[in-house]
């Protein structure tokens, strides 16, 4: 390995409406070094890699590659300088096979026609060098997760790459294929490829990085060369800054068990117990893909639940539809706003209304009255920005979506809420707002699962903490004992 | 800009959207315009009665296939429907010696029926609803056939004739019933909460889900009523025609899928109205009663009616991309 830098940013800035997502961000890469980058979810890394595919445009600053500068970057111009990505969903035509998809759109030097054989001969022998035994002429939709991700490597080894960019390459696969993929990066290296590697995985940083750079907020932190720092140092640069939001304190200690939970398996959960009580803010802790969202759609029928109780009240119910759950005062507020909860093109009111809009209804006709009285008091409750409640949803602010997501789940009068993920995606001023409401609405008695990925958050709302590891409960967590990196190992199955 | 260029200017931008509001409308009134100087005797009583007596067969139909086209999705078998009802109403009420006061509801029933088959089939197969009335709509077109062996059956009791040829206060029967049918459907998607049902089954499906509507209930049920209210139709062109033939009905869906594009209805889901879907229908009769009267080969009819169904449609995609152009600028904004 030697010190040439390939690729190096300068003061990179890129600005979305409501967030600053890259905030003078500078980092060098060198030639043949496997170079990590850590951060927080938000923290800038997907930003900071779309800015060099070219994939976005940005908004200052300067992309210098083989010692060109470059402030704008475009996608066919990072693809010429040797630059190729390989993102978490894969770029593959599922039904065309590996070589066709190893030589997508190029064309053949020798002739004009498209010649299978010749495209195929070409990508053994790129497979050859991996030491892996595919069939070029199989279908990709038949291959496993990690060969396609072998398909997705080659592709980029075929064309040439000088700088292969890895976003969490790791996190479908299983134990095995990682070690293939590291066989296969560590040969890449020896070429002098540079690869930018993006993981949650602290383990897997240590065991194949050269040098790690922390991200968070949008910021540069610092690199480190990978043998001179440890786990612990690690985690405090990603997760260890100041308390800036604060938590509103509640009053009322939490009462009787609202929802209880035993063996709870099915959606990829396994075995899973835990309860609520009136009143409390539970959170719930894991990686992505530990089952939190699983955990949630399971509780709310919205997926199938194999075995295991869910009492309400003390009393067994059954859960099969989200109409059981809905019927049980449960409330689900998703994850996923735009696909699961919101119907954008339709007016704020129409959306609040629409959970409890046959309960508003005689005789099957909308009384818009109430239904008017309804939407104006959870707008005006919950603060909800809007011209006026015509307004398509569409329109609004991340962070007003998000509040208009909320007052469907306040007009069902759900006694029990979960939140999942409440404040991705949303400003500080919108996240204020909801922590004030969920404390407002834990005091008056509602049970609260608070599913986020954000652990200061998690840490300043939840009066407990369960933790899940790979669809099992890895632990639970008392408030006095709340330790950022006690719940971050169990997150990552090390206790 | 001094201050009467920038009334101007405001008047224009606020006509500007108003135009481009009720576009159809529009193209409705510009055609009777069009129409009435070209063929002198298109602005008579008798030639609208006819043309709107015309119009009201396919208008009662695409008020059902709004219903499915408004949740998502999209019933290519509404024409045979037709066919098949149309040979079976006229087999009970001469084969079978059957009073049109029990054929009817039984046509009724069987229409419905046909509707429950494909909604069934969509939700059990969970295939795309195209391709399952595809299907249907050639295997219902069959049975038509097969039942009415070639025949062309007649000898209808003479109650029978009112509701296709009769008149109420000098209008025809068919146009009171498509006014009715269409009062409803208007009823039910703006006012009641199954029409919002089906809105948000076509806006957000799997919003729709986690908000507590049983959808494949719903697909099912809308299927039922688009055979239902087609069954209608059925009733009242056996009445017309008065003779059970296999061609009565056919490629009627051409129509009412061409109206409820032009009238604004969303091919996607979750959008249109009862108004907009009348208006739609309106240009068809007109365009066909113009080109009839005009004296066009019936060929050259065809082309015309392909040709706007997919103007319509461009139409319809052109609004969508501006709209959503418009939101990216407001929110970036």
């Amino acid at each position: 390995m030697d010190d040439k830098v390939v690729l190096s940013l300068e003061n990179i800035t890129k600005r979305y409406p409501g967030v600053l997502a890259l905030n003078n961000v500078s980092i060098s890469f060198q030639a043949g070094e496997v170079h990590a980058l850590l951060g927080e979810n938000g923290a800038g890394k997907s930003t900071l890699i779309k800015a060099v595919a070219g994939a976005i445009d940005i908004d200052s600053g300067i992309i210098k590659i083989n010692g060109h500068e470059y402030s704008k970057m475009t996608p066919s111009l990072s693809r010429s300088l040797g630059v190729e990505v390989i993102y978490q969903e894969f770029n593959l035509v599922p039904t065309l096979s590996c070589a066709e998809n190893i030589y997508l759109c190029e064309r053949s030097e020798k002739s004009v026609l498209f010649s299978a054989k010749e495209i195929e001969k070409k990508a053994v022998k790129v497979l050859d060098q991996f030491g892996v035994k595919i069939d070029p002429r199989t279908m990709v939709q038949d291959l496993s997760i990690a060969e396609q991700q072998i398909i997705e490597i080659a592709k980029a080894v075929s064309k040439n790459v000088k700088i292969l960019i890895m976003d969490e390459p790791s996190a479908p696969l299983s134990v095995s294929e990682v070690e293939l993929m590291f066989k296969i990066i560590n040969q890449l290296k020896q070429k002098g490829v540079t690869i930018i590697y993006i993981s949650h995985r602290l383990e897997e940083v240590f065991r194949i990085s050269d040098r790690v750079s922390v991200m968070r907020d949008g910021r540069y932190v610092t690199t480190k060369n990978t043998k001179e720092t440890n786990r612990q140092e690690l985690i405090t640069l990603m997760v260890g800054r100041e308390l800036k939001e604060s938590y509103p304190q509640r009053k009322k200690s939490p009462g009787e068990v609202a929802l209880e939970v035993k063996n709870l398996t099915g959606n990829g959960d396994r075995n899973i117990s835990f309860s609520v009580r009136k009143g409390e803010i539970l959170g719930i802790s894991g990686l992505v893909g530990a089952g939190r969202t699983e955990l949630a759609q399971l509780l709310f029928g919205a997926a199938p639940m194999e075995s295991g109780e869910i009492l309400v009240n003390g009393k067994p119910v059954k859960i099969h539809s989200p109409l059981d759950a809905i019927q049980h005062k449960i409330g689900l507020l998703t994850e996923d706003r735009k696909g699961q909860g919101l119907f954008l093109e339709m007016a704020v009111k129409w959306n609040i209304s629409f959970p409890i809009v046959r309960r508003i209804s005689n005789y099957g006709v909308v009384n818009t009255k109430k239904e008017d009285a309804i939407a104006q008091k959870y707008k005006e409750r919950i603060n909800i920005k809007t011209p006026n409640l015509l307004q398509q949803v569409i329109n609004l602010s991340g962070g007003n979506q998000q509040k208009v997501v909320l007052a469907k789940s306040l007009a069902a009068e759900s006694d029990i809420l979960i939140f999942d993920e409440p404040t991705r995606g949303i400003d500080v001023g919108a996240k204020q707002d909801i922590y004030h409401l969920m404390t407002e609405l834990a005091e008056n008695g509602i049970a609260i699962l608070m599913i986020s990925s954000d652990m200061e958050e998690l840490l300043g709302m939840s009066d407990r903490i369960i933790v899940l590891c790979e669809g099992a409960l890895a632990g639970e967590v008392q408030k006095e004992n709340f330790n950022q990196h006690y719940i971050l190992d169990l997150a990552s199955g090390i206790h | 800009m001094n201050n009467q260029t920038m009334v101007y200017n405001k008047f224009g931008a606020r006509l500007g959207s108003i135009l481009q509001k009720n576009v159809p409308f529009l193209i409705l009134i510009l055609l009777v315009i069009l129409f009435t100087f070209i063929a002198p005797n298109f602005m008579s009583v008798g030639n609208l009665r006819t043309l709107i007596r015309q119009i009201s067969f396919a208008g009662i139909s695409a008020v059902g296939l709004m219903f499915v086209m408004i949740s998502g999705g999209i019933d290519l078998s509404i024409g045979s429907q037709i066919v098949f009802g149309n040979v079976l109403l006229a087999i009970m009420m001469v084969d079978w010696k059957l009073p049109p006061a029990i054929a009817i509801p039984l046509i009724l029933l069987v229409g419905t029926g046909l509707g429950a088959v494909n909604g069934i089939l969509c939700i059990k197969l969970n295939i795309h609803p195209l391709i399952i009335t595809l299907g249907t709509s050639a295997i219902f077109k069959g049975m038509g056939y097969i039942i009415n062996q070639s025949r062309n059956i007649m000898g209808f009791p003479d109650s029978f004739r009112w509701f296709g040829q009769g008149y109420v206060w000098g209008i025809p029967v068919p146009v009171i019933v498509m006014v009715i049918v269409a009062l409803i459907g208007a009823f039910i998607l703006t006012k009641t909460y199954f029409g919002r049902q089906i809105f948000a089954l076509g806006g957000n499906e799997e919003a729709a889900r986690l908000a507590g509507v049983n959808i494949k209930r719903m697909k099912v049920l809308l299927f039922m009523i688009c055979g239902f209210v087609s069954s209608i139709t059925t009733v009242l062109l056996l009445s017309r025609v008065f003779a059970g033939q296999t061609i009565t009905g056919q490629g009627l869906e051409f129509d009412c899928l061409t109206a409820a594009l032009l009238g604004g209805v969303s091919f996607k889901g979750g959008e249109g109205n009862v108004f907009g879907l009348m208006v739609g229908m309106l240009i068809i009769g007109v365009l066909n009663n113009a080109m009839q009267l005009a004296t066009f080969p019936d060929f050259s009819q065809t082309v015309v009616k392909g040709s706007v169904l997919l103007i319509a449609v461009a139409f319809d995609v052109y609004q969508k991309n501006r709209k959503a152009k418009e939101t990216v600028t407001k929110v970036a904004a």
